[in-house]
């Protein structure tokens, strides 16, 4: 049926609102549960607000305290430590690739064994899936931290730190793309008498290699970022100088200190992207890459 | 038998010169690739062999950390492992109220600055520069960094903390938030702007309902890592569990740190759990 919109007038909107009451509104139940949702919302942020004594008078003196530091940041002063700053950073930038490296070596079997498609033994993928969130569900300074009352001050605690973690993140990102590959190559692959391995090696790498490169290359990006501070807990690089420079106050070299890491690590951005699409391609980013 | 003909030949040929080729640009990745591994393990002071000694160690503090647990006496021995429950619980709370209070306040942020920075809603070219510098600062320079800075100007607690997650949460949600903007469909806003709707009114109208979805997806994920963090500023003074894990790592109260552990790790993955139920929630709802 097919109406004229000049014909509806208040009461044939009534009585169309009476006839098809859903089509106006939502039903009570459903209006009720967005109000409870809204009022909880609403409630929890207040409380938060309260607890964590969040006031604007608050706010308002510290951001006096934070205008005055910023203000003594410049001009960024190098000091006389310069090389030493420059090492460290490089130091980073080493650790965070290491780090990246042999974690994704070891993440690919685990990732492996965290793939329904791969473990058929349904209680060993479970546990196996639990030890890389396990990895992954502790952050990466906690693990620096350990590693430096374990094996010591310096570097190696912090490659230690990010290797263990980003087997964890990378165990997972790896075994998502194995199950979202085509089952119909490695199918094939078995139906010519392929092994296990070789359906591994033939039916499901070369999918997702280039997710799994870009996976890495992400991880890569992103511990550049997170390795410049593992140093605060003595677990070696940058870190170190920056957050000893901030305790002491000299706030002009931290400032410079910063914008060392700044142009670091839009330098690693910018390559990484080059590697990326030399690599890649224009093969397809896959939503796993943001996770 | 036939002799292969000279297009199988010719095939052959130039599969081979293919395949030598691949082999060759293969082998000068890895060249490239074990050149910057040596470089690093330089720079880095990566050695195998300090690595196997230091093993050991690994192991001797990881056996440390397990507790006693006899099955004849397993609630008495649980109860000791987890001696402060209540203190433990009431920090975990906060770890997560902080992370919450954090998302909330960075996705405020990006909310309000992302339309400045993408290229199809910009207000102006000045705007458009300074708001991406901004969020590329905010997301680059570590929270604990602005936690280590912001302790110094909202005195010792979790308001320092806060701050700091939400700062470094605005800059990361802020390029995605952008990104999103830059890829919806433009038509529209050219039909809310046809009928004279102001910018606010573009955004609200023709921009927010494509992308909300998206920015939920962000937003959780965001508190999901919000959550890891909220665990750690408190090695510098910021509030949440990581002072009370700080301690127990740093003066070597073993049984402390796998206990701490283990109820950070299930609140993580409880966390995470969460989120993904909600996510698929919500990405159900809009296929319907």
């Amino acid at each position: 049926m097919r109406e004229n919109i000049a014909d509806f007038d208040v009461a044939s909107i009534a009585a169309t609102r009476a006839r098809y009451p859903l089509a106006f509104e939502a039903p009570l139940l459903v209006r009720l549960r967005i109000r409870a949702t809204w009022l909880a919302f609403f409630v929890l942020t207040a409380y938060c607000f309260w607890t964590f004594n969040l006031s604007p008078v608050r706010l308002w003196q510290g951001s006096g305290t934070l205008v005055d530091i910023a203000s003594r940041m410049f001009p960024p002063t190098v000091g006389d430590a310069f090389n030493d700053y420059l090492w460290a950073l490089f130091q980073t930038i080493a650790m965070a690739f290491l780090g990246t490296i042999i974690a994704a070596v070891l993440a690919v079997p685990l990732g492996l064994m965290c793939a329904r498609n791969i473990m058929p033994v349904r209680i060993a993928q479970f546990l196996f899936r639990r030890t890389s969130d396990t990895l992954r569900g502790i952050d990466q300074v906690i693990w620096a931290l350990i590693f430096v009352r374990a094996v010591g001050l310096g570097p190696l605690a912090g490659i230690l730190a990010i290797i263990i973690s980003d087997t964890g993140t990378l165990a997972k990102l790896f075994s998502e793309a194995i199950e979202n590959a085509d089952k119909k190559q490695a199918e094939g692959i078995r139906a010519c008498g392929g092994n296990a391995v070789q359906t591994i090696r033939h039916g499901i790498i070369p999918q997702v290699l280039p997710v799994m490169l870009s996976n890495v290359l992400y991880i890569f990006e992103s511990n550049t970022r997170s390795a410049t501070i593992l140093g605060i807990v003595g677990a070696g690089g940058i870190g170190f100088y920056l957050a000893d420079r901030i305790r002491t106050m000299l706030w002009e070299e931290a400032s410079f200190i910063m914008i060392m890491i700044l142009i670091a690590v839009y330098v690693i951005d910018w390559i990484s992207k080059l590697v990326r699409r030399r690599l890649i391609g224009g093969a397809r980013e896959t939503a796993g890459v943001v996770h | 038998m036939t002799s292969p003909s000279a297009t199988a030949l010719e095939f052959e040929a130039h599969y081979r010169v293919l395949g030598t080729r691949k082999r060759l640009v293969t082998l000068a990745y890895s060249a490239i690739l074990l050149v910057a591994f040596g470089l690093s393990a330089w720079v880095g002071e990566f050695d195998p062999l300090k690595l196997l000694r230091s093993l050991p160690r690994v192991h001797e503090y990881a056996v440390k950390t397990l507790p006693t647990l006899s099955m004849a006496n397993l609630w008495h021995d649980l109860n000791e492992w987890f001696y402060a429950p209540g203190k433990w619980l009431s920090l975990l709370l906060e770890t997560i109220l902080i992370a919450y209070t954090a998302t909330l306040l960075g996705t405020v942020g990006a909310l309000a600055l992302c339309f400045h920075a993408s290229h199809n809603m910009r207000r102006g070219a000045v705007s458009y520069w300074l708001v991406r510098r901004i969020f590329e600062i905010a997301r680059t320079i570590p929270d604990l960094v602005y936690a280590l800075i912001f302790v110094f100007a909202f005195g010792i607690g979790p308001l320092a903390g806060i701050l700091a997650i939400a700062v470094h949460s605005m800059g990361g949600s802020g390029k995605l938030f952008a990104e999103t903007v830059e890829n919806i469909d433009m038509k529209p806003v050219e039909g809310m702007r046809a009928t004279g709707a102001n910018w606010l009114q573009v955004v609200r109208f023709a921009i927010l309902p494509q992308v909300l979805p998206n920015f939920a997806t962000f937003t959780l994920w965001r508190f999901e890592i919000n959550v890891r963090t909220a665990s750690v500023i408190g090695f510098v003074g910021a509030g949440g569990i990581g002072q009370e894990l700080y301690t127990a790592i740093a003066r070597l109260y073993y049984e402390d740190i796998s206990a701490l552990l283990l109820l950070l790790v299930i609140t993580v993955m409880l966390i995470d759990y969460g989120c993904e139920k909600l996510r698929h929630n919500m990405i159900g709802k809009e296929h319907h």
